[in-house]
């Protein structure tokens, strides 16, 4: 009952993981009693369970996920939000000001109008549907003049590091409050420009170095550079 | 007047390249070199020159065509003007769109398209410069770009023609083998289920002929799976590699 990779290899879509006694988890499927991958990424083997960590790939809303999107339309009932993914979410008036639409309220531009960027969280979503977004809640609702950052959103999780490792690291080296969606989009919030900078240098490392093993130290080094630079 | 065909294999048995008969062409794989692309990979085999990119899963539109259980999958193969020794009208020549089906036939079954209802994968396919064999280049490359994109695949596709030249069964036919020899079959090979997803011949091949093409097809199309898989490693490991040289430089 072999394994075919160690922990941590790159894989490549169809390579062979593992055979028999072995359970197939994420980005990987079994076929014939053989377990492959699906993606290009590292293998990860967690006693049976073999799993592969992408590192590039599209955003899939999860209920639950907080999401960093930009106001793209507004119809009769609500806003379409365009939140890096195949599908565009809908925030329907009650889950952003609380209460249900009225003629009153006036033209729905006034609460939110196109290009404005807000931070959300995903209530509802499944495949018939298009993912159903809030604004109501701490730390939810429209953001303004903060700065924006892509990232892969297979690679949020290396950002945030194991039980928020990471990014408490870079909050607290760089004094910036950082608020990470789930959907690839990161916004920083920081007085000192030249702060905001690291963190944005530390998020490029974060995407082009996620595969190699060492990277919190290494922006731990980078940070602490750049403030003495 | 009587013209003199050209011995397409000379009495040492080599090509009008001067290969084996189952010798590929000088195969260049890249992958990742398109920045606004969700994944995109560049092929050079022989003088044939491609170039891949690759969009999705994303929405689609118009809306209607969007399917409720599964990504639809659109595929485009191009020649660009430019790509032939006599110009080539820019439109879709029927030759064009017939390949893009194809194309897009010989990909579908690795695409795990169930995970993405209601949106689309757009696959282009650029031909800059064609020398013969463009549309197995063009499946290899365009794995690897769907690769790049995160799209979960089953397998990568590799590809690869078989023909007949002067009575010999040869791979990785060019340009003037094609146009000369007795008959040209490409074939897209799935190693994962060892299947083929696409096998087309013009020209004519005895049973047994076919048999042994089929064989040679196979194996040339194994060799170029293994470049696709270095390809795709290499642009990970190169980074890999200049961060740890940085490490070393540090230390020292």
């Amino acid at each position: 009952m072999p394994l075919h990779v160690e922990h941590k290899q790159l894989v490549v879509p169809g390579e062979l993981l593992a055979e028999g006694d072995y359970l197939p988890g994420d980005n990987t499927y079994m076929a014939s009693g053989k377990i492959y991958s699906q993606r290009v990424g590292l293998a990860e083997v967690k006693g049976k369970k073999v799993s592969v960590v992408a590192l590039k790939g599209p955003y899939i809303p999860k209920v639950g996920d907080l999401v960093i999107g930009q106001v793209v339309g507004i119809t009769l009932g609500g806003w379409l939000v365009d939140i890096n993914s195949p599908y565009t979410a809908i925030l329907s008036v009650p889950d952003a000001i609380g209460k249900p639409f009225s003629p009153e309220l006036g033209p729905l531009a006034k609460i939110l109008s196109i290009g404005d960027t807000i931070i959300a969280k995903v209530i509802a979503f499944d495949r018939t549907r298009d993912p159903s977004l809030t604004i109501k809640g701490r730390g939810l609702g429209k953001m303004e003049g903060d700065v924006v950052v892509d990232l892969a959103p297979t690679k949020i999780p290396r950002l945030i590091g194991r039980k928020g490792s990471m990014i408490t690291m870079i909050k607290k080296l760089t004094g910036c409050e950082i608020v990470v969606g789930q959907n690839g989009k990161v916004l920083i919030r920081g007085r000192n420009p030249k702060m905001v900078e690291l963190v944005i240098g530390a998020i490029r490392m974060v995407e082009e170095q996620a595969h190699i093993p060492g990277l919190t130290d290494r922006i731990r080094a980078y940070i602490e550079q750049g403030k003495q630079g | 007047m009587e013209t003199v065909k050209r011995k397409l294999i000379d009495e040492n048995g080599l090509r009008v390249d001067g290969r084996r008969p189952d010798e590929l062409r000088p195969i260049k794989m890249k992958v990742g070199l398109l920045a606004n692309a969700d994944g995109s990979a560049y092929i050079e085999q022989g003088k044939s020159k491609i170039i891949v990119a690759v969009y999705g899963p994303r929405e689609v539109h118009p809306k209607h065509i969007g399917l409720p259980d599964r990504a639809i999958i659109r595929c485009r193969y191009h020649m660009a003007p430019f790509s032939t020794t006599e110009r080539k009208s820019p439109a879709p020549s029927r030759r064009e769109i017939e390949l893009s089906k194809i194309i897009r036939e010989a990909l579908e079954p690795v695409i795990f398209s169930e995970y993405y209802p209601r949106s689309m994968i757009d696959i282009f396919i650029e031909v800059l410069q064609s020398d013969g064999g463009t549309r197995c280049a063009g499946i290899t490359a365009a794995s690897l770009a769907l690769a790049d994109a995160g799209i979960p695949l089953k397998d990568l596709v590799a590809a690869c023609a078989v023909g007949k030249v002067d009575g010999q069964l040869v791979v990785d036919l060019n340009d003037e083998e094609d146009k000369e020899g007795e008959a040209d079959m490409p074939l897209a090979y799935i190693p994962a289920f060892n299947a083929a997803s696409l096998l087309q011949m013009d020209g004519q091949l005895t049973e047994e002929e076919f048999f042994k093409a089929l064989e040679m097809g196979k194996k040339a199309c194994l060799k170029i799976y293994e470049m696709q898989k270095q390809a795709l490693k290499e642009r990970y490991l190169k980074i890999k590699e200049s961060v740890e040289a940085g490490e070393e430089n540090q230390e020292a």
